[in-house]
């Protein structure tokens, strides 16, 4: 097998994206004659004459009882050449956090809309989140297109909505693909439809299958948050001292210069063990332990990184928050924030802006952001932290705001103003 | 390195995990059970660390109804590797009477006390399971950094959305979390890193001859935990374990698979999940994992 490709759904309420996410299951055999069995089983006894390929997916008592999806559910499927993870991210307003869960590792969101009602405001929305969290690639999946006749006028006029409004976004056109599908009856899911002869290919899964996913140039350099000191001190290793993480952008190569953040300290890579062994060069994602020249004094919560292009070492960080607590926030919050490996108090000093979702404008100085709120703050941590810009990268321009009392995770920041139509000096 | 694979990306990705549960938790442990996900998990977090030796314990809780070979494997496995395994055992707890015997004779749901009580005695912060998604509908929610109340339930209303790979493992007192780095592993993933890393697993996965007799369309071994009813004859039969529990509830399938390679084909082509083809203790309800994890199952 090939790649591994991180996918996440949206759509709103009765779109029928539990169908689709069970469509696309069943119609890739990855749904196993036992669980048909037992969603046959209960499809029966809920009085339904249909498979309902939505009890595949909702996992939970509530959610079965309901008829809804309360939490994002992993699904795993694979065709010959790719496997997926989807995370499936329920369409409801209250539970908008579990799409930014979702959205925020994905490499391809499937947004649904209904044939018969088109673009919503909610619609609107994910597309926003989808691109503020930074998700490459769109597709638009528009479902029920049984219900409106096939008809080619209805499917266009949607798409051509739509890829207006993810233009405005800053999604190029190569970025978005509109498919008439039917998830109920399995039209160009997996197999092409015999009522859409107007739409060319590809299906859902052939797009899926085939769209690029890699090549993202790094724009930052080496980021390397250093989580564990390995040391074994025993006979066999009396000196061995490296450094344990997970690439979180650029590439090392042995011989690399580098310096250590905070401390600015400068040193050479002079070895990379990786899980297959040593190894001369490591890139993005890879879980590896670096050894420098120098014996220096770096643990866990430091940042390795290109000692040419170093991220800007900073205590007054300027971000935009995607709120997922009760408790609302507000300015002079006293908080934690983790970036990379490290945990540090922080401060909320003052609330910019908030977005919008019906006019998808900004809104000055908002009194608190609350649940589902997105909105741009400054705070002050209380040590430098090393950061990028999120646009320029996931890896090194995300952190967690935490609540010092109870440990709950309040809010996902992302360094800087990823999404232009967020920024008051724009609108 | 070379091209980068989907194990590779999984690989790092449960590295990256377990070295985060080193670095953020005072007292972690790993259940290790002898099963071929634990194998798997073991040997990750060995190469996390790798060359020191691993920062944390494992930990077992033996139902008295596991099977002997697997025990063998356990202690094998930890001998050879040099590590350090807590055992807790269902049977002490039945002994003292801090736990009663069920009428079916099943004591799968049984480990339940056991795990918590050994987890509030170590004071163990982190407990890291090579539980997968793809296991159950209700293991689908689950996150891979997992917090659990003092009573270790698991309440699906209130996870903690998990954002990027940044994981959060604060807690409090007297609450601890139940950490997954094989979250997003499929069964065909285990076998396949099995088979590209030569990761020795218990014999019981690899088909040979054993005494079975057909329950509820199940083949099972006769043990401890009960043998075959009247009208159940006793079959010699060419088998292999697909998931490893206890013997009471554990079937096996009908294989002719010695390699992980021929293991990998038997799946691939096998129209039924593992859970589903061996394990009674899920036939229970729609919910039965659902029910048993907000209690604070595995």
């Amino acid at each position: 097998m090939g790649d591994l490709v991180r996918l996440t759904t949206a759509g709103s309420v009765d779109d029928g994206k539990s169908t689709l996410v069970g469509r696309l299951l069943y119609d890739t055999r990855s749904v196993l004659a036992d669980q048909l069995a037992a969603v046959q089983d209960a499809s029966a006894r809920r009085g339904s004459a249909t498979l309902d390929l939505a009890l595949l997916v909702d996992g939970l008592r509530a959610e079965r009882a309901q008829g809804i999806t309360i939490d994002v559910a992993y699904r795993y499927f694979a065709t010959p050449a790719r496997s997926f993870i989807l995370a499936d991210a329920p369409g409801h307003v209250q539970y908008t956090r579990n799409m930014v869960t979702g959205a925020c590792t994905a490499q391809v969101a499937v947004l649904l809309v209904d044939a018969r009602t088109g673009v919503l405001e909610q619609t609107r929305r994910h597309a926003a989140i989808l691109a503020l969290l930074g998700v490459p690639r769109l597709v638009l999946a528009v479902n029920k297109i049984d219900l409106v006749d096939y008809d080619e006028a209805v499917f266009a006029r949607i798409a051509k909505e739509f890829t207006a409004h993810t233009l405005a976004l800053g999604y190029p056109h190569e970025r978005v693909v509109s498919i008439p599908v039917c998830a109920l009856l399995g039209d160009n899911v997996v197999d092409p439809s015999a009522h859409t002869p107007w739409y060319a290919v590809p299906t859902l899964i052939e797009h899926l299958d085939t769209v690029p996913v890699h090549g993202d140039a790094n724009r930052v350099g080496l980021r390397f948050p250093v989580q564990y000191v390995i040391r074994p001190r025993t006979p066999e290793y009396p000196d061995y001292r490296g450094y344990a993480g997970q690439i979180a952008a650029g590439t090392v190569t042995v011989g690399d210069q580098v310096m250590v953040l905070p401390s600015g300290v400068r040193s050479t890579v002079s070895g990379i063990d990786s899980p297959h062994g040593p190894c001369t060069t490591a890139t993005t994602g890879q879980s590896v332990t670096l050894l420098l020249a120098e014996d220096l004094d770096v643990s866990r919560g430091d940042l390795i990184a290109t000692a040419a292009a170093p991220p800007r070492l900073t205590q007054q960080v300027t971000a935009t928050l995607c709120w997922l607590a009760q408790r609302p926030a507000h300015a002079g919050m006293r908080v934690l924030v983790k970036h990379g490996t490290r945990t540090v108090p922080a401060l909320v000093t003052a609330l910019l802006s908030r977005f919008d979702e019906q006019t998808l404008c900004s809104i000055d100085a908002p009194e608190s952001l609350a649940l589902n709120d997105i909105g741009r703050v400054t705070l002050r941590s209380a040590q430098p932290l090393p950061l990028d810009d999120y646009a320029h990268g996931r890896g090194n321009g995300a952190f967690l705001v935490i609540d010092p009392a109870d440990g709950t995770t309040l809010a996902g920041g992302l360094v800087g103003a990823p999404l232009p139509v967020l920024d008051p000096t724009r609108t | 390195m070379n091209a980068v694979t989907d194990l590779d990306v999984l690989e790092s990705e449960a590295i990256h995990i377990i070295r985060e549960t080193a670095g953020e938790f005072d007292r972690p442990v790993l259940l290790f059970s002898g099963g071929k996900d634990s194998t798997v998990l073991l040997h990750l977090a060995r190469k996390a660390f790798h060359p020191a030796p691993l920062p944390f314990p494992l930990l077992h809780i033996d139902t008295g109804h596991n099977f002997d070979e697997v025990l063998a494997f356990r202690d094998h496995t930890v001998t050879h590797h040099q590590l350090r395994l807590h055992v807790a055992c269902v049977q002490d707890w039945i002994n003292d009477g801090r736990l009663a015997e069920r009428a079916d004779g099943t004591r799968n749901p049984l480990q339940t006390i056991p795990l918590l009580d050994t987890i509030t005695t170590h004071r163990f912060d982190a407990v890291l399971g090579g539980a997968r998604r793809d296991e159950d509908r209700a293991r689908a929610k689950e996150r891979i950094v997992s917090l659990r109340d003092t009573f270790g339930g698991w309440d699906p209303r209130r996870q903690r959305p998990e954002l990027w790979n940044l994981y959060n493992g604060r807690h409090r007192p007297g609450e601890h979390a139940r950490i997954f780095p094989l979250s997003n592993w499929t069964e065909l993933d285990i076998w396949r890193y099995v088979d590209q890393e030569a990761i020795e697993v218990a014999w019981l996965y690899y088909a040979h001859p054993r005494k079975v007799y057909l329950h509820e369309g199940m083949w099972l071994t006769p043990g401890p935990w009960g043998g075959p009813r009247d009208g159940e004859p006793l079959l010699t039969k060419t088998v292999r374990y697909r998931t490893i529990g206890d013997g009471s509830c554990t079937g096996a399938i009908e294989s002719t698979a010695t390699t992980p390679t021929q293991v990998i084909a038997e799946i691939t082509a096998c129209r039924l999940t593992e859970r589903g083809a061996t394990r009674a203790d899920d036939r229970l309800s729609e919910a039965a994992m659902e029910d048993r994890k907000r209690e604070g199952y595995f």
